[in-house]
């Protein structure tokens, strides 16, 4: 077990590098100055100079990326250029509230996709299948943020149930009911695509799972639904696992449409900001612990998979 | 199968069925119970989780005004707030105070600028560099201190000195345009400023609007720490700042010993709320979350009234326009083609399309506006006329002109930019101009803006689609001239230069006297209409939904608005 984790952890390090070296580049590919957009018309040639100096941007792009670099592994992922607070002050607050969110859609998703795709596979051909089978198509189809628009208009501002956009105002009291009310649409909305796939890819393991042979042997021997049951979700758990942690992951990237939809300031309304005020070093900080994220989500995964099914261990 | 393995499986089925049947009564009994407690758990989980929304914030005693901005984020609180004029209007005019400021008491007729911290002033007639204003007495910063002439120096060197303590490059590149012009800056007494221009300024009461006082004491007390400021601002605004969750929400509560009894604010309490996304905008006003909501899309209209809220709109110093480029490859150097381009295009038509919430332009300002003068070329809907131009010039339908455009998908002021386009576009391929576009976010269109129609970029472009504020007189007019000397920076972007032009824009800046000063300004509007600098599409009416129950709202004719006056009943 341990060669199996040094490696995948040696798998792990030059995929950060590789994450690293992409997300800095990728934002430097946008035509333009990277301060020309945010001074103002009769800025001096000497605030120019000294916004390009203190932000490094007066430097060759190699040099800049190793300081870039160098300074992030210290632990500074430097200053936005327009809110001038540091990148890490800004995105700290944002991925605790991504991840609030996330975690409530995890849940929603796990609960609903995993219940709806056991159901699936064992109602197999029949009406209940097929409308699972056909919601689940929708819900991987219909856009996420336009089901949160739906899901406003009927709840928020037809029947004004729930509040319509943003976050609970802050309460000392900590987190509450309150909160978890500004938390359903944007967690309903969120959850819709993940819900879906995992939906499908439970039923389809499920399925495969229950035609095997071993199962065949349990029912033969006479081991009653509930134990099969149990056999069949512990053999399908290791696909379906790994399925899961990609959503998850996803879900903890944040979404920029739906927290945009729904003000929710996390970090996919945060990257929405840092594109569309083109605020490079908070860009490239937020997408590159959005990449850590995902990675080590994924590294998770990998770990966990042995655990379940001692196959991949023996490989 | 063998005997022992049947039985086995025998034994295992019979296990199986008597555990089941054993408890069936008691389990069934049980189940139904539980069932019903989880059911009576979730109704009541959902009640209380959805019923008091509504019902919680009727029951508030506190009078809070809830703004919906399109920014997304809170605009820096620090003195020079970013944010274009939605930092302007929400956070610096709500916690700082200008030298001057505009008169937004009356929505009858465009907002002209008012003595706010600075009470009266003078200029030196001799050289004309020399201003002299005498301060408002008694107005207190938020944290008790007095607000002094030393302080408007020492908030000048904050944007101007990079080597004086309280320098802060964030503030100092929000302010550059404002400050560009003046020279030294001092204090004669406790209340009495000498400001010191380059060169003879007119309109330098009008950049002084833009420029806020932050208190020193307070800044000394944070720790001279600006990050700290922004959490912890004192300035000698209507409204103090109770709160502050970047990105997400900045509460404000009224300052009562303000030092203008007309404005301080009605309601208790203000809170501004970021929201770039229009559709969310619209949500959170119908579901009553917020009672005010800038810029709401003119498809959300009728919803809105019919729901029982208000709709306001008024003209303002806006223009949505193409800058044209007057460089030597441009077929905008012909002065019949643009007119032609200005003739070509079915304003009423294009207004019908955006709901009635914008007027046809005649010009970068309204006609009465003091600016407007009295063009002679007449701004109209006249496809005959503009193919005539265009005959004369060598063009028709056989040979149409062609040119190309930059756009943006959206942005501030950019009003249904896709839509309008594409309207026009067909307009004038009717009279003969084949007009292509380019499509770019914002940020980069203001790119290609401020780097002018001679740069390298912009090479093989024709024209930008750029709102614009007409504002300010060096922003607005005089800018789009080379006034005598270079290109101004940004402003000028299509290189247009003219000697009569350039001529009638030094004169405003020569004149100290408003009326007059109206005067001259409006001469040289006429002129750049009558030269058809530019191509003039709609001023906007800039549309703000209001909840039912707000009431005391004049939307002024400016870019910036007083919410001191909204009242809640």
């Amino acid at each position: 077990m341990l060669w199996y984790t040094l490696r995948r952890v040696a798998y792990v390090l030059p995929i950060l590098f590789g994450v690293s070296i992409v997300c800095f580049s990728f934002v430097h590919l946008a035509p333009g100055d990277p301060t020309s957009a945010v001074m103002p018309e009769f800025a001096s040639p000497e605030l120019i100079a000294q916004i390009k100096r203190v932000y490094g941007f007066d430097q060759p792009l190699p040099v800049q990326y190793f300081r870039w670099l160098g300074a992030v592994l210290s632990g500074d992922l430097g200053v936005s250029i327009i809110s001038a607070r540091p990148v890490w002050g800004e995105l700290r607050p944002a991925i605790l509230n991504t991840a609030q969110l996330a975690i409530a859609a995890v849940a929603i998703s796990l609960l609903s996709g995993i219940s709806l795709g056991v159901l699936a596979a064992y109602t197999r051909r029949r009406a209940t299948d097929r409308a699972i089978t056909t919601t689940a198509i929708l819900g991987v189809s219909v856009p996420h943020y336009w089901v949160g628009m739906v899901l406003v208009a009927i709840f928020a501002v037809t029947l004004g149930l729930l509040p319509a956009m943003g976050m609970a105002p802050p309460d000392k009291s900590g987190f509450g009911l309150n909160d978890l009310r500004f938390m359903i649409l944007p967690a309903l909305a969120l959850s819709m695509i993940p819900t879906a796939i995992i939906a499908r890819s439970v039923r389809a393991t499920v399925m495969d799972v229950r035609k095997q042979e071993f199962v065949q042997t349990l029912y033969a021997n006479g081991l009653g639904r509930r134990r099969i049951f149990l056999h069949v979700v512990k053999n399908a758990a290791p696909s379906v696992l790994a399925i899961m942690g990609l959503q998850i992951a996803q879900l903890l990237g944040g979404s920029i449409l739906v927290e945009t939809v729904f003000a929710w300031p996390g970090t996919g309304y945060l990257l929405n900001n840092a594109i569309a005020t083109r605020d490079l070093p908070l860009l490239q900080g937020t997408i590159l612990v959005l990449a850590f994220f995902f990675v080590m989500m994924n590294f998770l995964v990998d770990l966990v998979q042995p655990f379940l099914d001692t196959r991949i261990k023996r490989q | 199968m063998p005997a022992s393995l049947q039985e086995k499986s025998a034994s295992f089925r019979s296990a199986d069925r008597e555990s089941r049947s054993a408890g069936v009564t008691v389990s069934v009994a049980a189940d139904a119970l539980k069932r019903r407690a989880f059911l009576k758990l979730i109704l009541a989980s959902a009640g209380s989780l959805a019923w008091p929304y509504r019902l919680g914030h009727a029951q508030t005693k506190e009078t809070v005004l809830r703004v919906a901005m399109t920014l997304s984020d809170i605009p820096l609180t620090t003195g020079q707030s970013d944010g274009g004029a939605d930092g302007g209007r929400f956070v610096n005019r709500s916690l700082y105070d200008a030298l001057f400021s505009w008169d937004l008491s009356r929505a009858d007729r465009p907002s002209g600028i008012v003595p706010n911290l600075a009470e009266s002033w003078s200029v030196d007639a001799k050289t004309q560099r020399v201003w002299t204003f005498k301060l408002r007495r008694g107005v207190k910063y938020h944290d008790g201190s007095v607000f002094t002439a030393r302080d408007v120096v020492w908030n000048f060197d904050k944007l101007t000195k990079e080597d004086a303590p309280q320098y802060d490059r964030h503030q100092a590149r929000q302010a550059a345009n404002w400050l560009v012009s003046v020279s030294s800056a001092r204090a004669v007494d406790d209340f009495t400023l000498e400001i010191t221009t380059k060169e003879p300024n007119g309109t330098l009461l009008y950049e002084l609007t833009s420029v806020f006082m932050s208190s020193p004491r307070q800044w000394e007390k944070v720790g001279r720490d600006w990050q700290k400021f922004a959490f912890q601002p004192s300035g000698t605004g209507p409204w103090k700042l109770a709160s502050l969750v970047p990105r997400n929400r900045a509460e404000l509560v009224r300052n009562s010993e303000y030092w203008n009894p007309k404005q301080v604010p009605q309601t208790d309490r203000m809170v501004l709320r970021p929201m770039p996304d229009a559709t969310t905008r619209v949500a959170a006003l119908l579901s009553g979350q917020v009672d005010f909501v800038e810029a709401l899309p003119p498809d959300a209209v009728p919803q809105v009234k019919a729901s029982g809220m208000q709709v306001h709109a008024n003209v303002y110093p806006h223009i949505w326009p193409y800058m044209l480029s007057h460089m030597p490859d441009s077929p905008f150097k012909y002065i019949r083609i643009r007119k032609a381009a200005n003739l070509a295009i079915d304003r009423e038509k294009l207004i019908k399309l955006l709901r009635g919430l914008a007027v046809p332009a005649k010009g970068m300002v309204t006609p009465d506006h003091p600016w407007f003068g009295k063009p002679t070329f007449d701004i109209k809907y006249d496809p005959n006329a503009a193919r005539k131009l265009l005959a004369e010039a060598g063009y028709g339908p056989k040979n149409p002109v062609k040119v190309k455009f930059l756009m943006s998908a959206a942005g501030s002021g950019q009003m249904q930019p896709l839509s309008m386009n594409e309207f026009i576009q067909e307009n004038m391929r009717e009279v003969g101009i084949d007009m292509s576009l380019e499509s770019m976010d914002w940020e980069a269109l203001r790119s290609r803006r401020m780097a002018g129609a001679h740069s390298a970029p912009n090479k093989g472009i024709h024209g930008i689609n750029y709102s614009w504020s007409i504002q300010y007189p060096i922003f607005g007019l005089i800018g789009q001239t080379f006034h005598g000397k270079n290109r101004v920076a940004g402003y000028n972007w299509g290189n247009f230069g003219d000697p009569r032009a350039d001529e009638l824009a030094a004169k405003p800046l020569r004149e100290f006297d408003i009326e007059e000063q109206n005067k001259r300004l409006g001469e040289l509007h006429a002129y750049l209409v009558d030269q058809a600098i530019w191509i003039w599409v709609v001023h906007d009416m800039n549309p703000r939904g209001l909840a039912g129950n707000l009431k005391g709202f004049v939307q002024a004719q400016s870019w910036f608005q007083d919410l001191t006056r909204i009242r809640i009943e």
